[in-house]
């Protein structure tokens, strides 16, 4: 009788459970917890109440934190809006957007492997008569800059194209869009949250117009997030989304959120120093483990391209092994799966399905989403620990078995139910 | 999700794991799933023609650990069974046993297939029609 449970020992300085799922959210840097807690209690002015001291404070921590984010994306400080985190900024550039070039055309590009906050904006831009392009992605999950050329018509007013993707990792070619888009006067919005703080960024190197970042992908907290909007070449105009007091410029009302805002800048300011060496310690993390899984086991696969992609990110597939039974052999690590089983919607990824891979290699899939708290021997604990599940569950997987006996899955006849 | 302690169980130390020889005339196969949706299990009897009592049944299932444990079930439960009895056993009898929440019906409901399929290849390869069934149970 086979036992799935595998006994790996913990090594000393790793305690569980590991968390290496960055990519979901990230833990908050205590640096940063101590920049944001006066913020709390003594300094607890509203950043909009003008003529007195607690205000003032207020407001000067606030622009305080608007010159760290702006210095991290090349942007300058007037070119920040904050608001409540990155799905309330795709939110508001895209219909802010829409709404403000209406007379200008009613047609928007974007692509298939957008997270939600952006597909779902445009579905809902398609039921009040703007026309959408959803760009297929290549197998390396980047776009084709040539289907991106011929999706352009006179009616374009926006390109929304992430930096880099949450699921893969994979990062687009930034300064490529934009500068199609700057060529032939479009719009170019990024959704930036996973690249912000983890690769350079510069907003007017890459011709990027609005672009989109959360607190807590950075280290950071939740519930605070930035829209940086261009302020020339070209001004970029936004109608609200949000109606109120008219803060931020009169792009997003509501009383700013001074701790986690005090918190975000901190955040981008430790990213913007320790990008570099974080860079070459997560790289060489991720690399380690994905060595360890090819050495180990036949039938892996990296999804995604492996050149173009963050430090931190590893999307495996173990493929004739479910996800989700995998990551049930392995519950003190926190990572992720494609696997249909994880979803709410009991779809294997759609990320995954657009680079053309079989469901069965999707319902396979791992996210290694390594960060700035990760260590060599939680990764080497990790790994061994994947290694030998996979292998029990294998033993275990009919498909497997099949494969091992020269049968081509491809071939039979599934009862698919 | 959390899982019910029994899936648990059968997901850590799962049963009667391995493969019988399909070609054999006492040895029915069902495979049932597809790789596309997630989960295939493929279940085995041995059945002693004489009696048509399942002596061995033997699993590999790739899925979830409810489909795992699903399956797990289905192989201590046909063991011991004559053909007939086993064909009784009903999904919503593994549902029970392991609590297995509304969204993982679909594995129970693959498990009652699997053994289904497998007395199905069983009694397609012995010329088993339902009247020789009925006769030996009376015997």
């Amino acid at each position: 009788m086979s036992t799935v449970t595998s006994t790996v020992e913990v090594p000393a300085g790793v305690t569980l459970p590991i968390y290496m799922d960055n990519h979901a959210t990230s833990p908050l840097d205590p640096r940063v917890l101590e920049a944001m807690l006066p913020f709390f209690t003594s300094k607890f002015g509203n950043a909009a109440s003008r003529n007195h001291s607690f205000g003032w404070e207020a407001e000067q921590a606030v622009e305080n934190a608007r010159e760290q984010i702006a210095k991290l994306i090349g942007a300058s400080a007037k070119e920040i809006i904050f608001t409540s985190g990155a799905t309330e900024s795709n939110n508001l550039a895209i219909k802010g957007i829409a709404e403000m070039y209406k007379e200008r055309g009613n047609h928007i590009i974007t692509q298939v492997t957008e997270h939600k906050a952006v597909l779902d904006t445009c579905k809902r831009l398609e039921k009040h008569g703007y026309r959408v392009t959803y760009l297929p992605v290549k197998a390396d999950g980047l776009i084709d800059m040539d289907d991106l050329r011929r999706a352009v018509d006179d009616k374009t007013i926006l390109v929304s194209i992430m930096f880099a993707n949450n699921e893969i990792g994979v990062i687009q070619p930034v300064a490529e869009i934009g500068k199609l888009c700057h060529e032939k006067g479009i719009l170019f919005h990024t959704d930036a949250v996973q690249a912000v703080g983890k690769v350079p960024v510069d907003v007017n190197r890459m011709n990027i117009d609005v672009l989109s970042l959360s607190g807590h992908k950075i280290y950071g907290p939740k519930g605070v997030g930035a829209l940086y909007v261009r302020r020339r070449n070209p001004r970029v105009q936004i109608s609200a989304q949000i109606d109120g007091g008219g803060h931020e410029r009169g792009m997003r009302s509501g009383t700013l959120n001074v701790p986690g805002i005090v918190g975000l800048g901190e955040a981008c300011a430790i990213a913007g120093e320790e990008m570099a060496s974080e860079t070459v310690r997560l790289t060489g993390m991720r690399d380690s483990l994905r060595r360890k899984f090819e050495t180990e086991l036949d039938y892996v696969e990296v999804n995604g391209s492996w050149e173009h992609r963050l430090p931190g990110n590893l999307n495996m597939s173990f493929v004739y092994v479910e996800g989700e039974s995998l990551l049930m052999g392995i519950n003190d690590v926190a990572v992720s799966s494609g696997s249909a089983c994880t979803s709410a919607t009991l779809e294997p990824s759609y990320v995954l399905k657009a680079l053309g891979l079989g469901d069965d290699v999707a319902h396979s899939s791992i996210r290694f989403g390594l960060g700035r708290f990760n260590t060599q021997a939680e990764c080497d604990y990790v790994a061994e620990k994947i290694i030998g599940i996979v292998k029990k569950l294998r033993e275990l997987s009919p498909l497997y078995e099949m494969v091992k006996e020269g049968i081509d899955l491809s071939k039979i006849e599934w009862a698919a139910h | 999700m959390a899982y019910s302690d029994k899936v648990v169980d059968h997901y850590n130390n799962p049963r009667n794991v391995g493969t019988l020889d399909k070609s054999s005339d006492t040895v029915g196969t069902g495979l049932v799933g597809a790789p596309e949706c997630g989960d295939v299990m493929r279940l085995q009897i041995r059945v002693n023609p004489e009696t048509q009592v399942i002596e061995e049944a033997k699993f590999k299932t790739f899925g979830c650990g409810s489909a795992i444990a699903s399956s797990s079930l289905a192989t201590e439960w046909v063991k011991g069974k004559t053909v007939s009895e086993a064909m009784e056993i009903k999904n919503t009898d593994i549902v029970k046993e392991l609590a297995l929440p509304p969204v993982k019906i679909h594995c129970s409901v693959l498990a009652e297939d699997a053994i289904r399929a497998a007395i199905g290849d069983w009694k397609k390869k012995n010329g088993v029609t339902e009247a020789a069934e009925v006769a030996v149970a009376a015997h």
